[in-house]
């Protein structure tokens, strides 16, 4: 069946799909996200928000710059990068113009950029959405809209200082995302391609194998090297050979040990790829690390104060209050009620986690003064003069926070 | 059923590289096919496909964006960064959250929202999946958002981009892939508080941003309509001579006038009434001396919003922000939904439009005048068969849209709406 053929045979498919479509009748239309997708409340915004700040600050720290590239690339751009991958690629109506697919990764833009700017040289960022239609019978629930974080280093340099300091970042990033403990493994195509060799692999089946080697952080190593005799064809023998190597762990002693191992050494690509392991962990052990923890309660606003009046009419005074505050640079509220009830300004102040309310009341004012209090204490934290006016009262504020 | 067991055998040949004698069947109506097993079938002949896909050989391929789009380099990534930190420490400041939806909708969620611009929608493949199209805006992925979660009462803002097909022909120069800063307040509140607060953020942005002098016009389309009826023109012409009056800012009165009343069939006598009004700008002492105005007070219409002017005025006297703030009865926006107060920003010098980068990929940017246009207004957004829609004081700055300083030679957003 030709390229052809199939088409004309899923524009049949898909015109009979319109008519079915059409004599339906109407149906009950559901609010929803398309399969895949979903929307974020202000709560998930404000988690993603801090994440995204510990993320970009760490790679700034590293002299990162960002780059941003379009949704959608021309389906040429994308066609032929992504071998059996590229059946999970979104395609865009041919609506008369350009043939359009919504990106798959960052790297394949990242590339373009690269090309179409005639850049050789950089270090960047770039965290955005990308787009995988994953076949529905075999991955339920997964997301086909989805965030990737790409920092790429590219360019000629002395061997393995980049890579050093992408360990940083990652041993940063993880650190002060505070998940919890973590380890980064590494390895090396050429020690583990020099490592086929040397175990008996035939040349061809170096990819092959390598897949199922990669499924031993989910299967037990029996089925691993049952998957390597059984379905791949490899001698039980060799497999074994393979068993021992990739049961090793460690860390700079590991590779010195490995460049002096009588079968491993025999092949270049192994030696190279083990040296090259070992100056990675010296730059590593000289690469300092700082923790940083944070916990709060997670808000989805800032606002800072909340401008309450304590009985009716009252309103001119919080809206000039209130101005002067924002005026201040002080993140400030007010109810849009010209009377509402103190209790419901101080409910509002607790379920959305403002922490001071600054209080306006008829006696006060003639006073001359407004109070402002701690929410969650109750407590009267100052009494502002107002008398000369509400700039006293913003000094106050941003005394107390 | 049969027939589409036979099928399916000849796909699986094809899948497993055997030569099947392709012997195609050509799927009339079937019945007993059903959408979902359509959607199969479909699915595994992309599938084929895309495994045939190497046959069709090498062809010479320009590296480019697509057609409206851009790359952003790290400069203008650093540019755009620094205004937006401006303008969403301004939304933080006024307590507002955020939240954020897909690039894609179902294509029935946008079906019949947008009238004539829907032709506009960029719709993704049938792949034998859910219809899908690229959002065209903010507002009604907010509309869903909303009504799925049940809500009445939000203040948010939203800065993402959004996807509108320009008609090339049309549109030279035009961005098809744009960010739109929304920043709404949904929920019944006292009247014109939201609405104060919404242009304050609006002063407070353009005068951070540092894009020199400018002024807010505001409106009210029921004093609009009032103003339309007491001049004779008939109902059912109120929204296209809107759409006339709306011209006001790029060509002058007699060419609109004429618009009116050769195009439009209005009466010379209607068009010179529309005139003198039009012309007429101020502040809350304009909203008080219409309301006396002998003819527009006889509008129920025009004097409620010329009430909640003056109310408005007030308010922006003690947010201190009178000085940059013009009642403009010329102002006038095209979309059906504005039912209250309408405001636009106006920047009070022109800046050159500025030349391409280097890198510059999608030809020249056309040659519109510079200015920046912050427009916003209060009305409903589409509400989906609840009792109690977000109409009352939302308003909405949907398309802030910036030429950046020549000094910099660079832009980054583009609004082509």
């Amino acid at each position: 069946m030709t390229v052809s053929q199939i088409d004309e045979e899923v524009a049949k498919l898909l015109e009979l799909k319109a008519q079915l479509g059409g004599d339906d009748g109407k149906q009950t239309f559901v609010l929803k996200t398309a399969k895949g997708t979903r929307d974020y409340n202000p709560k998930q915004m404000a988690i993603r928000e801090k994440v995204f700040n510990t993320i970009v600050s760490c790679f700034k720290r590293h002299g990162a710059e960002t780059i941003d590239t379009p949704v959608f690339e021309l389906k040429e751009t994308l066609t032929g990068k992504y071998g059996e991958d590229s059946k999970l690629i979104y395609d865009l109506k041919d609506q008369g113009g350009e043939l359009l697919s919504l990106r798959y990764d960052l790297t394949v833009p990242f590339a373009r950029y690269l090309a179409m700017n005639k850049i050789t040289n950089i270090k960047r960022y770039h965290i955005a959405k990308v787009y995988r239609r994953d076949n529905p019978a075999m991955t339920r629930g997964r997301y086909r809209e989805f965030y990737q974080c790409d920092f790429d280093i590219a360019g000629q340099y002395d061997p393995m200082i980049p890579d050093a300091e992408c360990l940083k970042i990652v041993y940063e990033i993880l650190s002060e995302l505070d998940l919890g403990d973590f380890h980064i493994k590494v390895n090396d195509r050429r020690i583990l391609d020099g490592m086929f060799a040397v175990c008996g692999v035939p040349d061809e089946k170096f990819r092959t194998i390598c897949s199922t080697v990669d499924k031993l952080d989910k299967m037990l190593w029996e089925d691993v090297k049952n998957e390597m005799v059984k379905e791949k064809g490899l001698t039980e023998e060799a497999a074994d050979q393979i068993g021992e190597y990739v049961s090793m762990q460690g860390g700079m002693d590991l590779a010195e040990r490995l460049l002096h191992d009588p079968k491993l050494s025999q092949s270049k690509q192994a030696c190279a790829g083990l040296t090259d392991m070992k100056q990675l962990f010296s730059y590593l052990q000289l690469f300092q690390i700082t923790d940083k923890l944070s916990a709060e309660k997670v808000r989805t606003t800032e606002t800072q104060v909340l401008v309450a009046s304590a009985q009716k009419n009252l309103l001119e005074e919080r809206l000039r209050l209130t101005a002067e505050l924002w005026n201040a640079g002080i993140k400030a509220e007010l109810l849009y009620k010209k009377n509402p009830k103190l209790l419901t300004q101080l409910q509002h102040c607790e379920e959305t986690g403002i922490p001071l309310v600054a209080i306006l009341g008829e006696q006060e004012l003639k006073d001359g003064v407004v109070k402002v209090r701690n929410v969650a204490t109750r407590e009267e934290v100052r009494k502002a003069s107002q008398k000369r006016g509400w700039g006293n009262v913003c000094s106050a504020v941003e005394k107390i926070l």
